[in-house]
């Protein structure tokens, strides 16, 4: 099993006619045959989207079009900021169940507008800001470099996309490999936080242990360090390794002055490590020994 | 992207808020005429620095005088004295560091009589996704201390998108503020324009410490502060010309032409990271070898060789780097092009220094291959641990 996608999930690409949409589109073709089954762009809908590598897509005027013609299951985002919200709304209205928005740099007030419409859908959004979703050897979606998987039991969380190849490249190193790696995004309002992806992967019975990837700012990784305690105490639990950056960062460079009250004095990296070893998770303190502080914990 | 004081007033009276009447003054020509324009009999200076703290604040010249970078005048010639005394010299705040910032704008406004002082601010509350209003009866102290000492006094009150600042919320804030009368009436109104400022201008944060009930009952914006998202200003080209580059680090003003994200610091070795996660880990595992990095960079998703060349020229200006590590995981960006860029810039600008090059991810074989055939001084590294501690060892020789 694997968590959000696998060789059956169709999907269609809002955004494929640009530049960034085309490439990774290509790419994800090309990894494993992940289903890409149309695009969709408001003028270009009746033309044909093709490939650098003869590969050719149809293009849909509208979301809701493309998913009633290919029964698609979940879009992918690749339009520019300005637009990335209407993009994620119009994914809402067509009801499309898993919708990941790769754009960096949409404004946060563009999200807390999204997230209120999503609240009300049944609709999951990763993202935005983030790398997407990659289950090996099935199917990928977004920009992470296929290449790097290898199918296997480490379930990979991380709220950073460059770090999220690390773990995915380490974890393959050692020879552990990945059911499913989630980049959550970096964006302070996001569409999906740690927990649920903690506990779909706590649900996954081929996920075997779990690495979840940090930084500071925001609470989100207290929070997700007392649900898996709160599991673990029902007996819910799995080897996990953590690792949370910016140890080093300037204080107030990243973090607004009034955003540490609202969270009550959280958000500094030593905080979130305390938080995950109290809940038994073992935090690596170098980001290049996520995979083999896995090894440590299951050699015990 | 911050703004001054005296600019976070003038858009909020825009939108309605009640601010002081006041003059922004660059130059000690323009001081009396500023002066002349306010009714008195009590002025304020106040030095327009990007930094809080300003009142108990103290400047580093001797001829400034003892007192903070927040001054009351009494008649027309003690405001010319002050600004005089503040005008071009340094004020060391508490968040300025201690060479402190110069001053280079004044604000002069028309003093009030205040009754009471209170905190209010605006900011998107991560956790909920909704924009929070928060406030406290204890206003014009530091607000961490009151959070930390009597949290109970700071209340937060969730605004949902969907309706706005409704009259109950403007409602509920009065009642947490304790505000009656004529200050209750203004409330009603004040909050829901703050709201409508905050979300109309994208702000990312709002704060007015202290809002003022004045002697006459009514309330005022005594200070702002205000902070924009940096994502949203392309639809706002109005705030983007109160940008004061004078504020920013010159390599820094530098890297946001070339929409790179860097932050200067203080160690020896200059990185340069694709993804923000990844740079910070980068800063960190510099430091968990015993150096410390001198800047944050993400050259972000989408660079291209020119840009990678421009994030160096960057990183070499500041005249600390003793040694550069560059490490790039490739997802969006194709490794082919960031060995383009480096080979590029180590050749423009005749690099001097080592140099460590880490490279994983999409076409990562056809950027080694690039690298290696560079003939360039260029140390390779395989994975993260060993580029850190390749460029720690060059660097301390």
């Amino acid at each position: 099993m694997s968590i959000l996608i696998n060789q059956d999930t169709k999907i269609i690409v809002q955004g494929l006619t640009g530049k960034t949409g085309s490439f990774h589109t290509e790419q994800a073709l090309a990894y494993h045959n992940t289903m890409m089954v149309a695009g969709t762009h408001p003028k270009k809908g009746g033309t044909n989207w093709n490939g650098a590598n003869g590969e050719t897509l149809p293009i849909f005027t509208t979301v809701a079009e493309a998913k009633e013609v290919t029964g698609a299951d979940a879009s992918v985002i690749y339009v520019p900021p300005a637009g990335a919200a209407s993009a994620i709304e119009e994914a809402i209205d067509a009801e499309i169940p898993l919708i990941i928005c790769i754009t960096e740099g949409v404004p946060v007030l563009d999200m807390v507008r999204v997230k209120a419409k999503l609240d009300q859908s049944n609709s999951r959004l990763i993202g935005p800001n983030c790398p997407g979703v990659l289950t090996p050897e099935q199917c990928k979606i977004g920009i992470m470099p296929g290449s790097i998987f290898q199918k296997g039991s480490v379930g990979v969380v991380s709220r950073s996309g460059t770090l999220t190849y690390e773990a995915v490249f380490q974890t393959s190193q050692v020879g552990l490999g990945q059911t499913t790696a989630v980049g959550i995004g970096g964006d302070p309002v996001k569409g999906t936080e740690f927990i649920d992806m903690l506990e779909m992967f706590l649900a996954d019975d081929e996920t075997k242990q779990i690495i979840m990837i940090g930084e500071i700012g925001g609470s989100a990784e207290e929070e997700a360090a007392q649900f898996i305690k709160d599991e673990a105490a029902k007996g819910r639990a799995k080897p996990m390794v953590g690792f949370i950056a910016g140890r080093t960062a300037p204080p107030g460079r990243t973090m607004g002055h009034a955003g540490a009250i609202v969270s009550g004095g959280q958000g500094g990296a030593e905080d979130k490590i305390a938080a995950m070893e109290a809940a038994g998770i073992r935090v690596s303190p170098s980001p290049a020994r996520l995979g083999t502080t896995m090894m440590d914990v299951l050699k015990g | 992207m911050n703004i001054h004081e005296y600019q976070a007033k003038a858009v909020l009276k825009s939108f309605g808020a009640p601010v002081a009447d006041g003059v922004p003054i660059l130059s000690l020509d323009d001081v009396q005429k500023a002066v002349d324009t306010l009714p008195g009999p009590l002025w304020v200076v106040k030095s327009q620095i990007h930094a809080g703290g300003r009142g108990k604040g103290k400047f580093v010249e001797a001829d400034a005088g003892d007192k903070g970078g927040v001054r009351l005048a009494f008649s027309k010639d003690e405001v010319v004295e002050h600004a005089r005394a503040m005008l071009g010299n340094h004020l060391v705040t508490a968040q300025t560091g201690a060479e402190g910032k110069q001053v280079n704008r004044l604000y002069i406004e028309d003093g009030a009589d205040i009754e009471t002082e209170l905190y209010l601010s605006m900011l998107v509350d991560r956790q909920t996704g909704n924009i929070a209003v928060v406030a406290s009866t204890e206003g014009g102290v530091d607000i961490e201390t009151v959070a930390h000492d009597t949290p109970e006094l700071i209340m937060n009150i969730q605004i949902d998108p969907a309706h706005g600042l409704t009259e109950a919320k403007a409602q509920e804030i009065n009642e947490g503020l304790k505000l009656k009368g004529d200050a209750a009436a203004d409330g009603l109104k004040l909050f829901p324009t703050l709201y409508k400022a905050f979300t109309e201008k994208d702000m990312s944060m709002l704060e007015i410490n202290p809002l003022i009930v004045m002697e006459n009952g009514h309330l005022r914006v005594l200070d702002a502060k205000v902070s924009f998202d940096e994502n949203a200003l392309f639809r706002h080209p109005d705030i983007e010309d109160l940008r004061d580059e004078t504020e920013q680090d010159e390599k820094e003003v530098e890297a946001g032409e070339w929409d790179l994200a860097y932050i200067a610091l203080d160690g020896t070795i200059g990185c340069m990271v694709n993804g923000a996660g990844l740079a910070m880990a980068t800063m960190d595992i510099i430091k968990l070898y015993g150096e410390e990095p001198a800047n944050f960079c993400d050259v972000g998703g989408g660079a291209n060789a020119e840009k990678v060349a421009a994030a160096f020229k960057i990183i070499m200006k500041d005249p600390n780097v003793q040694g550069i590590l560059v490490n790039i995981f490739g997802g969006i960006m194709k490794c082919d092009v960031i060995a383009e860029g480096v080979i590029q810039a180590v050749k423009e600008t005749n690099l001097a220094v080592p140099l460590v090059v880490r490279l994983e991810g999409t076409n990562v074989e056809k950027g080694k291959e690039i690298i290696a055939n560079s003939g360039l001084n260029v140390i390779p590294a395989d994975d993260l641990d060993d580029a850190a501690q390749k460029i720690v060892a060059a660097v301390k020789g």
